[in-house]
């Protein structure tokens, strides 16, 4: 395997692109840095000068309003200009326009590219032909990374249950299409979570999950026994047409999160969902909205997990090396 | 001779003339993280303020961010919601390049216009980089150009001085 | 035509069963005898071929140079340059040109463009289907007498198994040999990598082993169903080569061959999202990998290609399942043959063999051997000699490889065809 492109020549990070490849060391200290920007929220003034003069551009091939906003406040939290580009893919969209469209946004002197794209890999392509001084964050890359999400959901973990060693979490859903579950499974092993567990249909797991790192489920009251956290994943509608599942009323029959199936997990277990939700599909709203859900704490976590990676991606930018 | 008692002694004494002089009516003192939340706290005792103490971190203000990058131990700042029209007392520990003080000076004026700053430091040394001096000192001294100068506290306070490696 | 002497060089002919240091007399194009000087032979031209083996020319089963239709991508002059310079002179190509080579029109431009670029042994592979779409027959009479070799579904699926059923059939009544790429559409659902721990790690949509080994299995059965003879292209998994093992065993007229990096890369080799990996089809696990070699070495697998396929930048420029597929395969040919005799999965006789032997055999080609009387192609390699593949090194237009900056060992140094010779590597 190549080096990791993620950190500069003094291992500090300089791309944002996948968990993989991270140390633990590196990932509590963006919890760590994250936790410093919380507050900044009740603040009154809720910026801080660290990236004043700095452009950072938004791109999103992929629509995605909740996402972008955060990134957007995030940029703007930390004093930076922002751009937000959103870009329909066409069908004939190849490795031309994208280049073109880096080069043409680099022309203009820009610091940062945060990525949004349907392809997988399009995050780690744009990073390696960008020029040397641009910092490249990946904000959902076909169905390989979304590492942000990873660690705003890891962020909301810590504030909640604090040590990793001594929890077991739990994944449920689409894992096969979720770019979500590849990056929380990558960072929940990298803390050091006692277990992971993936409980889905067959279908909607991909090939040898267990080299992940995972125990595997297809029974939700079984897969919940001693779970302390559970992550709920978005079932898309279009898995219902691609013969991955009959219907949605099949799969919240079995693996859909209701009060009921709930008491199986432990009982001061929390719930988790990168959002946007899908009532009464995979979870039922009385559990959403419900005392165990974290749901709402996870979105406002986002914004500062975003700003922590941003500044750490762009710190000694000044540095000639 | 560098004494604590002394120190903090000679610093009351300045602020309570500054305070006359310039008219601080309903002062707001301010104190900067870490070794000036402790003066400050020892001021704010000795000159009776009600109010409780301002905390600034500058951490997000300082002018070397790209070459030190981000300290993830960074609490927020703590300050009341109007800025606006008051006369703050800003105290830190040692008064070096200035450069904190410029930090501190922006993220105070983020938050609002305020009326006058006074600033309050227990030790003011040689080095400065950036116009600004302090208003209020315990004492004014001279070190080689390899020396630093530290507080360390909160109990007890204590003067440090060290030499730094040439090789850095 | 002239009288040409190769001397001290070390023979290896597998099919002669020659392995020895001696010299070859060629005349008038053909070989003229091994070892065993001729009567009154003053030659014209001496190569020195001392320290070096001389062999066979190569024959390549699988190759496309992309004209007629995507010069952008290469040309005839480049990619021919890059057969010599790898010991091929007889290449095999596949149909899937633009347009597709499904009438004769087509493959006389084939002709003509070869001429051209001064490489006369270049053998089209027929479409099996119109336009390769997989529904309609293609005159495969007329192409097999405007000079193509066999006929051929390059990648591209046969939907129907009724037409491919027809397909074979009416091969078999001209005699013409089927060059079948075994691949289930369905189940090879848009996939850019094997479907296994890397695809599942990086997100990649992955292709399973059995997309090949379904097809394998049905065409294997109209094998039996038809009498058609099937050559089966670039196997990449363990259970194809069972497939076909049990098929020759049972006495079906088959043989199979495998694309060269196939020996060597897996998808553990994959740098994160390398477009210079992606290739079709994919690498696959260790696993494979080895049985592919035991099946080379055992005689399962009859033979070794290229899978030639150079790109120009732009379509290796994106997200990885973005990017077009294959490999500008031509020049390593030889030094990764080599490098499997050095791991000694396969024997350096074997490896000659399955690069000029056995391809010839299974085009019923009278060629791939230093036989008295037959063409002289010839290749004459230093094994030792070490090299980078780089932009000075290398002639195709197309430099999407892994192997890009690595170095390689061993090197053709002169090859000829039909006793001219057509490359030489220069002395600095």
């Amino acid at each position: 395997m190549t080096d990791n492109m993620q950190l500069n020549s003094e291992g500090k990070l300089k791309h944002f692109l996948t968990i993989e490849g991270l140390s633990k060391g590196l990932l509590t200290e963006i919890l760590d840095t994250a936790e410093s920007f919380i507050g900044m929220s009740d603040q009154q003034v809720k910026k801080v000068p660290l990236l004043r003069g700095k452009t950072i551009v938004n791109l999103f091939f992929e629509n995605s309003t909740r996402t972008r906003t955060t990134f957007e406040l995030a940029a703007k939290r930390l004093s930076a200009d922002v751009l937000s580009i959103s870009i329909a893919t066409s069908s004939t969209a190849k490795g031309e326009s994208l280049l073109d469209t880096i080069r043409n946004l680099e022309a203009m002197f820009v610091d940062m590219f945060v990525v949004r794209h349907a392809i997988s890999g399009a995050a780690h392509f744009i990073a390696r032909h960008a020029a040397p001084h641009i910092s490249v964050i990946n904000a959902g890359d076909g169905q390989h990374a979304h590492p942000t999400q990873a660690m705003l959901d890891m962020f909301t973990i810590r504030q909640i249950k604090h040590d990793f060693s001594q929890l077991r979490v739990a994944i449920i859903g689409d894992i096969l299409h979720s770019r979500v579950a590849r990056s929380e499974i990558l960072a929940l092993n990298t803390l050091g979570a006692a277990e992971v567990r993936v409980i889905a249909p067959k279908t909607l797991l991909p090939a040898h999950v267990e080299s992940l790192g995972v125990s595997v489920s297809h029974n939700l009251t079984e897969g919940l026994k001693d779970i302390d956290v559970i992550i709920m994943l978005r079932l898309q509608k279009e898995r219902m047409t691609s013969a991955l599942l009959p219907s949605e009323s099949e799969y919240f029959k079995c693996f859909g999160l209701t009060e009921e199936k709930l008491t199986y997990a432990k009982p001061d277990a929390i719930v988790m969902h990168p959002g946007p939700i899908n009532r009464g599909v995979e979870i039922d709203s009385k559990v959403a909205d419900g005392p165990q859900s974290v749901i709402l704490k996870q979105v406002s976590n986002g914004i500062a997990i975003r700003m922590a990676i941003m500044a750490m991606a762009m710190q000694k930018q000044g540095l000639a090396l | 001779m560098l004494e604590i008692p002394q120190l903090l002694d000679n610093l009351e004494t300045s602020l309570k003339r500054a305070i006359a002089e310039r008219k601080l009516a309903n002062p707001l003192m301010i104190g900067i993280r870490t070794g000036g939340v402790w003066v400050a706290e020892q001021m704010h005792r000795r000159l009776a303020i009600i109010e409780p103490l301002g905390l600034l971190d500058i951490s997000f203000y300082r002018d070397d961010f790209s070459q030190i990058g981000v300290n993830p131990n960074v609490k927020p700042s703590q300050l009341p919601i109007n800025i606006e029209g008051r006369n703050i007392i800003l105290i830190d520990d040692v008064f070096y390049t200035g450069r904190t003080i410029r930090a501190a000076l922006n993220e105070i004026f983020d938050y609002g216009r305020p009326n006058q700053v006074v600033l309050g430091v227990l030790i003011e040394r040689n080095g400065k980089q950036i116009p600004l001096s302090p208003d209020c000192i315990g004492a004014s001294i001279t070190l080689d150009q390899d020396r630093r100068i530290k507080l360390t506290g909160p109990a007890p306070l204590a003067i440090d001085v060290q030499t730094i490696n040439a090789m850095v | 035509m002239k009288k040409i002497l190769i001397k001290q060089g070390r023979i290896i002919d597998p099919a002669n069963n020659i392995d020895g240091v001696g010299p070859l007399f060629i005349a008038e194009g053909k070989i003229v005898s091994v070892i065993n000087e001729p009567d009154d032979f003053s030659p014209d031209e001496v190569i020195d071929a001392g320290n070096q083996i001389v062999c066979p020319g190569f024959i390549d089963l699988s190759c496309r140079l992309r004209e007629p239709g995507q010069s952008r991508k290469a040309t005839y002059k480049s990619e021919t340059r890059a057969a010599a310079s790898g010991g091929v002179t007889t290449l095999c190509l596949q149909p899937d040109t633009i347009p597709v080579i499904d009438t004769p029109a087509v493959a006389e431009l084939i002709r003509e463009l070869a001429d051209k670029a001064e490489y006369r042994q270049i053998y089209p592979i027929a479409a099996l289907t119109q336009k390769l779409e997989g529904t309609e027959l293609s005159s495969m009479l007329a192409l097999k007498q405007a000079g193509c070799i066999a006929v051929g579904n390059a990648s591209q699926p046969v939907w129907n198994l009724l037409v491919l059923r027809r397909a074979m059939e009416y091969a078999a009544s001209h005699d013409l040999l089927l060059m079948f790429r075994p691949n289930d559409y369905w189940l090879g659902n848009n996939g850019c990598a094997h479907e296994g721990t890397v695809a599942t790690r990086y997100g990649l949509p992955g292709i399973p082993a059995a997309a090949e080994t379904i097809a394998l299995a049905h065409c294997l059965e109209l094998v039996e169903l038809t009498g058609c003879r099937v050559h089966f292209g670039q196997l990449s998994c363990k259970r194809s080569v069972i497939k076909i093992q049990q098929a020759k065993q049972d006495g079906l007229n088959v043989s199979a061959d495998v694309a060269i990096h196939q020996l060597h890369l897996t998808e553990d080799d994959i740098a994160p999202f390398d477009s210079a990996f992606h290739v079709l089809p994919p690498l696959r696990t260790e696993a494979d990998k080895q049985y592919l070699r035991l099946g080379l070495a055992g005689g399962a697998i009859d033979s070794l290609c290229s899978d030639h396929q150079p790109h120009d930048m732009d379509a290796k420029l994106g997200a990885f399942p973005e990017t077009e597929p294959g490999i500008s395969s031509l020049e390593t040919l030889l030094p990764l043959m080599l490098k499997l005799v050095e791991e000694q999965a396969i024997t350096l006789m074997q490896g000659v063999a399955r690069l000029s032997t056995d391809p010839a055999r299974i085009l019923q080609l009278n060629s791939g051997a230093l036989t008295s009387g037959w063409t002289a192609d010839v290749c004459i390699f230093d094994p030792e000699l070490n090299w980078q593949v780089n932009a000075d090194n290398w002639q195709s237009s197309g430099i999407n490889t892994p192997f890009w900056g690595k170095m390689m060992k061993g090197r053709v140094t002169h090859t000829l065809q039909t006793g001219k010779t057509i490359f030489c590597l220069k002395k600095d």
